[in-house]
């Protein structure tokens, strides 16, 4: 077996408040393969920005890790020193954020700025840089780029903008990607094209990408596994046609159940009944607990661990075997 | 539904045109002989909204949807044209002859991040609206309503005094609706509102905005890359194709309509029913042709949609090079087996039916 590219055991991030501390991920354990595409999914505000963040080690403070591992290529790399963190970012790790406008200086051109990550990360010259630059914008899909890497990014469109950012992760041939929700702004036909040069880096590289995103379609397409987050915690993991086709845990079954298509002439679409619990205040037990439809009083006990469920790991109480047993004392 | 009669149109919009110099500094101009160049964002676009209707714009990155979005709400100023609200010409009005439209007219922006003030807390960005246009007197008041806000776009109403930056990216997403829907908007122009939400809280807002519409009889301008919920919201759908209207329809017959280039994109971007992988990838491209803007939702000629041969464009920008390679698309993987893809779900024909089993 090939080492994990990326290892994270029991990850908790906390953020201290003004009411207490308020524990944003609260023991994620997954591992990426290199070129393998961990695709991460997930109620708002379930914590994938966070723990994209923390690998990354740009946690916001007072955003702190409070528990847990993050091992790449074997080494620990959480609560490195800055600067050595600002290394293995530029390189080895590269990150594409949810919000395109806050990654880009307004004041320096597309070009600039792609030329100065190219030259600080890699041994090109300037003109070489420039050269790159031009390329990385032509991989992404920007018209004319040649023109473009000119312009500052207010005269890009939202879609540009977001291309303008992946196009900087890519600028050092990084090990890794963390891309969240790299394609929300983008229409079907530069979502695949995107997602075509994320897995074409994946294979002929052996990039590993950890992609946050909302957009089923997306991780069906891209992703090789799937981590499905509520709460501050995975619900369920596993192969991205599992978790699809046969989602185990009831949050992933509503999930699916949440997605318009375009053939559906229903009035409303269908919804998980309530909202995910403000992090101060989560449930006893399974976090999910009330918005189940199966819940039962040891959902309302107990937190379930995540347990193997034909090939895919599950946060949930139905899939104990205690529960079978029961059930089947019951009948 | 049918097209919104201009007679009862709330918004109608007439030989609109916006264009942005994009041209190198006047040192690089002179020294390196370059002409001025003329980006042509929107140009010359018409249509009517009717009270209560929902038109859902689509078109491919860079089309001009925002700039459209953003022409409407007075953020810019049109280079030609005119935008009528309820019969009056409100292009180009100042910011002081605009404010009393400003409470009837709001926007959700495609950038939720840029638009909400990182030194506010979450309560007074809500409140602002309902402070400045006095819908709402007493401290006590605002509070109430600001909680009744928070809640229907299902935050807590107990997170309004935390910023901005203490919310996840979606989490912000709804603070900017809140905001957009405090002042009792009648008119809602909506840049991508819900592409930064999970599809479970995705459909509870567009459920929210369907409730508003049948209960208070708001219309929408609806701006989304997502075809599934453009199909599911609008009325009717008007397609841009480099800054023009290429197409107007009623949503039912432009997607009912097999063949048509948005399920062609939807069905390049997909794949059969049961594959997980797809065969077929619509961006193939690669950058093998940087002049040509890639990806573009390409209209084949056979449809009869109205595309002319855009006279009169300036070279210069990008969209000459688009026009000149313009071509027909590629199509890997052939047809849909059915003719025409079984559902779409967040722009993915095949999930739907590997989601549902079938
Ligand atoms: N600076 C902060 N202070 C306090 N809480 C925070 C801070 N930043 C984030 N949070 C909270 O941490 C939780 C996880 O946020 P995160 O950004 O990881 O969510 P997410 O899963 O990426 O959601 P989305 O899909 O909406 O982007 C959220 O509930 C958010 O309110
Ligand atoms: N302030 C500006 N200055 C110069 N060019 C601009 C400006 N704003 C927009 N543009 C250009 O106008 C064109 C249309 O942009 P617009 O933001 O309207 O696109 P869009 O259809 O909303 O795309 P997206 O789906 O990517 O958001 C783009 O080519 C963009 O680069
Ligand atoms: S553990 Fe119980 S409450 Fe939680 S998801 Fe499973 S059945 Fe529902
Ligand atoms: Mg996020
Ligand atoms: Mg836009």
């Amino acid at each position: 077996m090939t080492e994990p590219l990326l290892q994270v055991r029991d990850l908790v991030v906390q953020f201290p408040t003004r009411r207490g501390t308020l524990t944003a991920v609260d023991g994620v354990s997954f591992h990426i393969d290199p070129g393998e595409v961990l695709g991460v999914v997930g109620e708002s505000g379930a914590g994938k920005s966070m723990t994209g963040a923390a690998v990354i080690g740009l946690l916001e403070p007072p955003g702190r890790i409070a528990g847990g591992e993050i091992l790449l290529e074997g080494q620990p790399i959480q609560n490195l020193p800055y600067e050595a963190m600002r290394r293995i970012r530029g390189r080895k790790i590269g990150a594409i954020f949810q919000d395109p406008l806050t990654s880009l200086n307004p004041l320096y051109s597309v070009g600039q700025q792609l030329v100065e990550t190219i030259v600080t990360h890699t041994d090109l010259t300037p003109t070489r840089a420039r050269a790159r630059a031009v390329e990385l914008l032509a991989e992404v899909g920007i018209p004319a780029p040649e023109r473009r890497v000119d312009q500052y990014p207010h005269q890009f469109s939202g879609g540009m903008r977001q291309r303008v950012v992946i196009a900087l992760a890519l600028c050092a041939n990084p090990r890794l990607i963390i891309a969240d929700e790299p394609t929300t702004a983008l229409d079907v036909s530069i979502q695949a094209q995107i997602i075509a040069l994320l897995r074409r880096l994946c294979r002929e590289h052996g990039t590993a990408v950890m992609l946050v995103t909302h957009d089923m379609g997306v991780i069906a397409e891209t992703a090789d596994r799937v981590a499905v987050m509520y709460a501050g915690r995975i619900a369920e993991i596993g192969p991205v046609r599992q978790v699809i086709k046969q989602a185990r845990h009831p949050y992933t079954i509503g999930l699916m159940g949440s997605i318009p298509t375009i053939a559906q002439d229903a009035e409303r679409l269908r919804q998980i009944p309530g909202s995910m619990p403000r992090l101060t205040d989560i449930p006893a037990g399974c976090a999910f607990n009330p918005r189940c439809e199966r819940v039962f009083e040891r959902c309302r006990r107990d937190r379930p661990e995540p347990i193997d469920v034909d090939g895919s790991r599950v946060a949930c109480w139905l899939y104990d075997p205690s529960t079978a047993q029961r059930e089947a004392a019951d009948a | 539904m049918e097209p919104a009669a201009s007679g009862q149109a709330v918004l109608k919009v007439t030989g609109l045109k916006r264009y942005f110099d994009v041209s190198p500094p006047l040192l690089n101009r002179v020294l390196e002989r370059q002409p001025r160049q003329i980006l042509k964002a929107v140009d010359g676009i018409d249509f009517a909204i009717g009270r209560g209707e929902t038109f859902g714009l689509v078109g491919e990155s860079g089309c001009g949807k925002s700039t459209v979005a953003r022409l409407i709400v007075g953020l810019y100023a049109p280079t030609a044209g005119s935008i009528e609200l309820e019969g009056r010409d409100i292009a180009g009005l100042s910011r002081r002859q605009m404010a009393p439209v400003r409470r009837r007219l709001q926007m959700i922006f495609q950038d939720p991040f840029a638009s909400l003030n990182p030194r506010w807390r979450v309560l007074d960005i809500v409140a602002e609206p309902i402070r400045a246009f006095g819908l709402a007197s007493g401290k006590a008041a605002v509070t109430r309503r600001v909680g009744e806000l928070l809640e229907q776009v299902k935050l807590n109403p107990r997170d309004g005094d935390k910023y901005p930056h203490e919310f996840s990216g979606g989490q912000r997403q709804r603070i900017s609706i809140a905001r957009a829907l405090a002042s009792n908007p009648e008119f809602l122009v909506c840049d991508e509102p819900t592409s930064a939400l999970d599809v479970s809280v995705q459909a509870q807002i567009l459920n929210l905005m369907r409730d508003l519409q049948r209960d208070l009889g708001l219309t929408y301008l609806f701006i989304s890359h997502n075809l599934a919920v453009v199909r599911h919201i609008s009325d009717r759908v008007g397609v841009m194709y480099l800054g023009r209207m290429v197409e107007q329809a009623p949503a039912r017959t432009l997607f009912a309509t097999p063949r048509h280039p948005v399920h062609e994109a939807a069905a390049r971007h997909g794949a059969r029913p049961g594959d997980v992988r797809p065969r077929a990838r619509a961006g193939g491209r690669r950058g093998a042709e940087p002049d040509q803007p890639a990806g573009r939702l390409q209209l084949p000629p056979a449809l009869p949609v109205r595309r002319r041969p855009l006279p009169g464009r300036e070279p210069g920008a990008d969209r000459a090079a688009g026009r000149r390679r313009r071509r027909l698309p590629r199509r890997r993987g052939g047809p849909h087996p059915r003719g025409r893809p079984a559902g779409i779900a967040g722009g993915n024909p095949a999930l739907a039916a590997v989601a549902r089993g079938d």
